[in-house]
């Protein structure tokens, strides 16, 4: 139950949120962490070795 | 009946058509061809997973009702597990077309693939709308009254109301997932029967495209 709350209290979730306003751009923190997680999960995925890969090519 | 009777059948035609198109070592395949083993050809199958998620938590949802996902802790769980879900299938999915997108995966025939998997997308928003318009608190009286104008705007507002509840929560709970699922469906038998899209350098070599490599 401690380790809820404490995870409840790094985010807060019933306080309004935060935005990022520059010239037209205007987009809530949450939104834009999580673009930003999309984007690193993307490179991720097109850069980080799958599993078991070499022993396919090897078998080829 | 002779046997011209039964070729002439719409039940035969049909069965030897899609035995045909998608024999079972087709439709459920015991090896994949090599360029397969990338992280980036698993987040089609995360957004099947994390749809079937979606699916069991909302019917979870919709035996219990609003009572009780409002006012129970187990019926909070299973509102948040429905929506995290929900989140995870939309940042799987965009994924998944961002990889397809910069694969060009519409090569080779597969139109139909990338048009069922445009609309099945497309789909897919409308229902999440109607998900956050059917929450029955505060933040759906929100969003709906701030949708209401758009829609009308539209002059879709007649059929589609967003204010009515009901009809909210009808097209979130039974229409908006048939539509969904049975595209869902569509787009996987589609994959299987055009098999997954080979990268650029096996497109333009035809010989190493037809090796499927198992372990």
């Amino acid at each position: 139950m401690a380790a809820i709350l404490s995870f409840a209290a790094i985010f807060p979730l019933n306080t309004l949120g935060h935005y990022i306003h520059w010239h037209w751009i205007y987009i809530s923190v949450a939104n834009l962490t999580v673009i930003i997680l999309m984007v690193l999960t993307f490179v991720g995925a097109l850069f980080l070795p799958f599993p078991g890969r070499r022993r396919r090519k090897e078998n080829r | 009946m002779s046997t011209a009777e039964i070729d002439r059948q719409w039940t035969t035609k049909l069965r030897r058509k899609v035995a045909g198109k998608l024999p079972p070592e087709k439709l459920l395949p015991d090896t994949q061809p090599s360029y397969v083993a990338s992280w980036i050809y698993v987040f089609g199958v995360a957004t099947l997973a994390s749809l079937g998620v979606v699916i069991f938590t909302g019917c979870i949802l919709a035996i219990r009702g609003p009572q009780w996902w409002h006012g129970s802790s187990y019926g909070h769980f299973i509102n948040s597990l429905h929506l995290w879900s929900v989140e995870i299938f939309f940042f799987t999915m965009v994924i998944h077309l961002w990889g397809k997108f910069a694969m060009a995966a519409w090569r080779g025939g597969r139109t139909l693939t990338w048009m069922t998997g445009v609309v099945t997308f497309l789909a897919s928003i409308a229902t999440a709308f109607t998900g956050y318009a059917s929450q029955t608190n505060f933040d759906s009286q929100w969003i709906t009254t701030q949708a209401k104008d758009g829609i009308n705007a539209t002059g879709a507002g007649a059929y589609f109301n967003v204010l009515n509840l009901g009809q909210m929560l009808m097209w979130h709970i039974v229409l908006l997932p048939i539509a969904a699922v049975v595209l869902t469906a569509l787009h996987v038998v589609l994959v299987r029967i055009k098999g997954v899209v080979p990268p650029f350098e096996d497109d333009v070599k035809p010989a190493t495209q037809k090796v499927a490599v198992g372990e």
